[in-house]
């Protein structure tokens, strides 16, 4: 199954959930400060384990960082794609 | 301007505290750099981002955060839309376990500026979600106003453009916010120097945020305790009184019994 994780193609076992997403993102599961969201929309940790993903899912897995008033040192980035400029 | 119950303490989201200087966690060279600077401004409130996972990254700011005992209040810093703004808050929320929010809806990113109807609509969104909202803000009186009739817990209007070092452009606005204000007002943005710290809390601001001018000074801690002075002194003397400005001069001496030496 292919995903899009964190704006990149990955391919998946069929049938994964969204924890193994998170996993191949190489995010700590246990650490605080980390936060999914599959189409743009948050889903909690406890049910990780339980969402099923689908074909052409978008997932984006986030933690903290350092930030500042408005930092965009790195950024460029947004966890959704589309930035209206 | 809210009064807190001493000199030095301040409420802001139910919460009392006491210092009044915020700072950023972002830019610093190195952790050890970040803590060094944060001891130093002595500050409890400290802003921290969300951005996609490097498995690369060295170190936990929420680790260096939580060793030295403060409170980390998550941004959406990078967001353009209140929808995204908001998505993002949900997200800080679930990562960071705290409803605190500091809200930023960027209009473009040559100025960084607010963007007036994306903001006012996330706030609305949030504060309905049961968020503490602390929306980033332009020196517009009326948005503020519209901001705390919203349920913002603050209102953050900037000093001029973020990271500019520029100052505060328009202290008239700024006064006039943190005359009329029933929320705490903080100035967010173009903090250069100490001096403007201090004009902030001359104004009636009750508290400053801080982030480039502290990790983009050469010695970082040293600016943070400057700024951190600065915030008392500037609060002080805001408390103290000043006189009014006149434009001729009027003498502190007496002119009674005066001698005549002609």
């Amino acid at each position: 199954m292919r995903i899009e994780l964190n704006g990149e193609p990955r391919e998946l076992a069929a049938g994964a959930t969204l924890a193994d997403a998170v996993r191949a993102s190489g995010a700590d599961e246990e650490a605080r400060g980390v936060a999914v969201a599959l189409d743009g929309e948050v889903v909690p940790r406890a049910a990780w384990d339980s969402t099923p993903l689908a074909e052409g899912a978008g997932v984006e897995v986030l933690a903290a960082i350092q930030g500042g008033a408005v930092d965009m040192t790195g950024c460029g980035f947004t966890p959704f794609r589309r930035i209206r400029r | 301007m809210t009064v807190g119950r001493s000199a030095s303490q301040w409420e802001l989201g139910g919460r009392q505290w006491s210092s009044r200087l915020i700072a950023g966690t972002g830019g610093f060279r190195s952790l050890e750099q970040m803590e060094e600077a944060l001891a130093a401004a002595g500050a409890e409130i400290v802003t921290v981002a969300l951005r996609r996972v490097d498995p690369d990254a060295q170190g936990s700011v929420l680790d260096a955060i939580e060793k030295l005992g403060l409170f980390a209040l998550p941004n959406t810093a990078g967001c353009f839309t209140a929808r995204d703004a908001v998505r993002t808050a949900r997200l800080a929320r679930e990562a960071f376990g705290s409803e605190w929010i500091k809200l930023e809806v960027i209009g473009d990113d040559r100025t960084l500026y607010p963007d007036a109807v994306e903001l006012l609509d996330a706030a609305e969104t949030l504060v309905g979600e049961g968020f503490t909202v602390l929306p980033y803000t332009n020196d517009d009186p009326i948005l503020a106003r519209r901001l705390e009739q919203a349920g913002c817990a603050a209102v953050m209007p900037l000093g001029s453009p973020i990271g500019s070092g520029a100052g505060i452009r328009n202290p008239y606005n700024v006064a006039i916010i943190a005359e009329r204000a029933e929320v705490p007002v903080i100035l967010d943005a173009g903090i250069g120097t100490a001096s403007d710290a201090a004009l902030a809390m001359e104004l009636g601001c009750d508290a400053v945020l801080a982030a480039s001018s502290i990790f983009g000074a050469a010695d970082p801690a040293a600016m943070a305790r400057a700024l951190r002075g600065a915030v008392e002194s500037g609060h002080a003397a805001r408390r103290a009184g000043r006189i009014p400005r006149r434009t001729h001069a009027e003498a502190s001496t007496s002119y009674e019994g005066l001698p005549d030496l002609s």
